[in-house]
């Protein structure tokens, strides 16, 4: 058995992040990361990936150092470690519950997803191979993923290179593509979610 | 080994904070693009309200990094055009998706392998922009 104060720390760990203890840590993330010498920005990896697959044979766009990215990749691989530990040891009493308004769970209703509040999942149903073969679960796992990797890439970064990096170093670059973000999102919510869904 | 583990701690804190909360939720993507709590911006905000003190705490001591040299934060060229074309695809993407590059990485170490799938698609629209960006606004 495990001296109590670890149980204690890990049910401490296990509830649910506030926002102001969620968007320090990113704050605090951003630091250690240019402390030591590098940007954050996850989205870079898959330009990587491209060229450690052998993409610069076919653009000059995936012709760089692509192991001076290395560090990076370690990052994602990182975030994918934390996405384990997390569910493997701090998954909570909840568990797998997205904590959403009832504004959320109405407008749910609106697109044919019926749960009662408090039972919204994390990760929601259409996150499985099942789903990747009907139109909801194709649209967002293949489009969805691929508008992700296109955008990205097109806008020079994501939300940690542009929203954080980005707006915390007061870039006009970042701003104007935090609007398209956002524009680009509430046009697929409000358009062309009762459409998909 | 040392430099490694560096970096891939920051990523597990990093997956540990999205994931706990509950910002690697398609469910809270959704209720975000409809305004309906202010959860995911207190997030992206308080990042921020710390971010721009430390970065001008940064440039105004000239910081060094740990390998030494001064802290480069580069300067994001200016030209709207590719920021507003590629954050409407990507936006369009991250509300359909509900998860933009870093809970990609998150949500699939939490045992959900189809974001392997995610990951494919991602890497793939990346290579399509690779090839086709000269012809695209900048």
């Amino acid at each position: 058995m495990a001296p109590q104060f670890i149980l204690d720390s890990i049910a401490f760990i296990s509830q649910p992040w506030p926002w102001w203890v969620a968007g320090p840590m990113v704050a605090l993330i951003m630091f250690l990361l240019l402390k030591l010498g590098k940007e954050f920005g996850i989205s870079a990896n898959f330009r990587t990936m491209c060229a450690a697959d052998g993409a610069g044979d076919y653009s000059d766009f995936f012709k760089f150092d692509w192991q001076s990215q290395g560090w990076n990749l370690l990052v994602a691989l990182g975030a994918v470690f934390g996405g384990y530990v997390t569910s493997t040891y701090f998954a909570g009493a909840d568990g797998n519950i997205a904590h959403v308004s009832s504004a959320t769970v109405e407008s749910l209703r609106g697109l044919g997803m019926n749960y009662e509040e408090g039972a919204v999942p994390l990760i929601p149903p259409f996150y499985s191979w099942e789903s990747l073969f009907t139109l909801p679960g194709f649209m967002v796992i293949v489009v969805g993923g691929f508008l992700v990797g296109f955008g990205a890439r097109y806008a020079g970064g994501c939300t940690s290179g542009h929203a954080i990096s980005g707006m915390s170093a007061l870039q006009i670059g970042s701003l104007y593509a935090v609007i398209g973000f956002f524009a680009g999102g509430m046009l697929m919510t409000y358009v062309l979610f009762p459409l998909i869904f | 080994m040392m430099r490694s583990s560096k970096y891939i701690l920051i990523g597990i804190l990093f997956g540990i904070t999205m994931f706990k909360s509950e910002a690697v939720s398609w469910f809270r993507i959704y209720e975000m693009f409809n305004f309906q709590s202010f959860h995911m911006y207190g997030i992206i905000f308080s990042a921020i309200a710390i971010g721009i003190p430390v970065i001008q705490w940064i440039k105004r001591t000239h910081m060094k990094s740990t390998e030494g040299t001064e802290i480069q934060i580069t300067d994001k060229d200016k030209h709207a055009p590719r920021y507003i074309y590629g954050g409407i695809i990507f936006g369009l993407g991250w509300a359909l998706a509900g998860v933009c590059p870093g809970p990609m990485f998150i949500v699939l170490g939490s045992g959900y392998t189809v974001l392997v799938v995610f990951l494919l698609s991602a890497i793939t629209g990346t290579f399509i922009y690779g090839l086709i960006r000269k012809y695209l606004p900048h």
